[in-house]
């Protein structure tokens, strides 16, 4: 594989909840072009390590840097505008605001003469969406509102999307087709960083995973030897 | 028949004021979940401002208006950025009791600044009245403007939160604040705006109220204030228009039970009627019933 360009650098980050240690220095990265996926149990801390990095949580220690970009501490509405989205968990939607209105916070930080392009775009990856462009989403069924939280992502054309539990929820005949998803805008050039707790589905896609054991990461390779892993087996993957 | 017709209209005018007060109440509870109490007490500082403009330096009361909602909207920022934003992560009854001495402090400081002798408030209209029935039904311009402000205040909120990017990014701020920040949008300075649009309809409401009720005293946004938070709240708090429907019912039932039931028992009736409402519909008139988070 040829060396590729680091796009997120995430380095000995430690987390709070008031005096709640949540995430005990914790190091990664995405290089430009991977699907990397962070796995883990329940409360291993996934999602607080990807709040983290959108912006949402300060860590008290260590560092992120975006393209060589020092931006820890940094507001999780300017980090959007530097390119990373993140797709949170759970997918909160705007329930109260139509489809088309979701996709438009979506591009809250471009130009607006840039939506229209992106408003295509979005709909042709996601044909139901534009069908329902008028509908309030919080009428959506689940699978869709979790397509939706993800052209609200793309919206804002980030050179990383990250995706916090995509598959939450859903029947596994959607959990196929959002990792099917998840793969194609990785060919169209999309770097994805993913959390997820279907551990076995996130390794089927991803080129790298790390492990995530309370707060700190255990176990981090290419996705097959992961998988392959006597460990990850035994914890995540049932036997 | 033309007795009634008068009282309705002065309801409708005085709902009308209620309603533009309870804006300010529900925009601010829909984005930030907090009841801002000090905001009675911004429409009295708006009234004043606009009364020194027009008393002390002669100025049109257009521009006198102006000044006010000005005035109004800076220190509408202002409470937000210093009283209510260090405490946004605190419980809300820190939040509400903060918002309570906020109220003292502007009342005191109206206190010290105009003194405790009612002013006269000089109507900011010099258009004359409407006549109808030969002259047994007088429409004040006060009432007729009010009433206009009113519509047009609520066709440009509509307007701007349901076309504009910032009114469209408040809506997504008052549903969830995490997710909007993730869209890119800066919560804290959408918190300042609805706290400035609120400010600024309040310093509007104050004018509006002592052109029809001309004495102007330091606690004279207290009473308007609490029956403006009532008129929310019946209508549904959060929701706009629920604070005009809310505010319009409030302003004619208040007027129509003085006319005909009790003068003295006006005030109680409005809350008689509010606290039968909240019995049937808890979340108001036109409110969303509250689904908790899990």
């Amino acid at each position: 594989m040829a060396e590729q360009k680091t796009l997120l650098k995430v380095d000995g980050i430690h987390v709070y909840y008031g005096s709640i240690h949540a995430i005990k220095g914790v190091s990664f990265e995405v290089n430009e072009g991977e699907i990397v996926t962070l796995i883990g149990a329940n409360g291993a801390g996934k999602s607080t390590t990807l709040n983290t990095v959108a912006g949402l949580l300060k860590p008290r220690a260590g560092s992120i840097s975006f393209e060589g970009r020092d931006i820890t501490g940094m507001s999780a509405s300017k980090v959007v505008s530097l390119g990373m989205a993140l797709c949170p968990e759970g997918r909160r939607v705007f329930q109260q605001m139509t489809v088309k209105e979701n996709l438009e916070m979506g591009g809250y930080s471009r130009q607006p003469q840039e939506i229209p392009a992106s408003l295509e775009n979005v709909f042709s990856r996601f044909p139901r969406l534009k069908e329902r462009e008028k509908q309030i989403a919080g009428t959506l069924s689940g699978g869709e509102q979790q397509m939706l939280a993800m052209g609200r992502a793309l919206m804002s054309k980030p050179k990383l999307l990250m995706l916090d539990e995509p598959s939450m929820g859903l029947a596994p005949i959607l959990v196929e087709q959002i990792f099917d998803i998840v793969k194609e805008l990785n060919e169209a050039g999309s770097t994805i960083l993913l959390v997820e707790q279907n551990a076995q589905m996130a390794l089927s896609v991803a080129d790298r995973a790390y492990v995530l054991g309370t707060g700190r990461i255990t176990i981090s390779g290419n996705a097959a030897e992961v998988l392959a892993d006597d460990r990850v087996r035994a914890a995540y993957l049932g036997g | 028949m033309v007795a009634f017709l008068r009282f309705l209209i002065n309801g409708v005018s005085l709902g009308s004021v209620y309603a533009i007060i309870a804006l300010g109440y529900t925009m601010v509870y829909g984005i930030a979940k907090m009841l801002n109490f000090a905001h009675g007490d911004v429409i009295m500082v708006g009234a004043y401002i606009a009364f020194c403009a027009m008393a002390y330096l002669s100025l049109p009361p257009v521009v006198a208006v102006l000044m006010a909602m000005v005035v109004c909207t800076a220190l509408g920022v202002v409470i937000e950025g210093l009283a209510y934003r260090p405490l946004r992560q605190a419980a809300s009854l820190a939040v509400l009791i903060t918002a309570i001495g906020v109220s003292y402090f502007l009342q005191n400081g109206a206190l010290l600044i105009w003194g405790a002798n009612p002013k006269i408030f000089d109507s900011v209209f010099s258009v004359g009245s409407v006549r109808l029935f030969g002259g047994e039904l007088t429409i004040t311009s006060e009432t007729l403007l009010t009433i206009a402000a009113n519509i047009v205040i609520m066709i440009a909120l509509t307007l701007f939160t349901g076309r504009t990017k910032l009114g469209k990014a408040m809506r997504a701020v008052s549903e969830d604040k995490g997710a909007a920040e993730l869209m890119g949008i800066n919560v804290n300075r959408t918190i300042s705006l609805t706290f400035a649009i609120g400010s600024a309809l309040a310093a509007v409401a104050g004018v509006l109220l002592c052109s029809a009720y001309p004495t102007l005293m330091p606690t004279t946004g207290s009473m308007p204030g609490i029956k403006a938070f009532t008129a929310a709240v019946f209508g549904g708090i959060g929701s706009i228009p629920g604070a005009m429907i809310g505010g319009i019912l409030l302003g004619m039932i208040e007027i129509l039970g003085k006319a005909y039931i009790s003068t003295e028992l006006g005030d109680a009736l409005v809350f008689a009627v509010l606290i039968v409402v909240l019995l049937f519909k808890p979340a108001g008139l036109l409110g969303k019933p509250v689904r908790e988070k899990v």
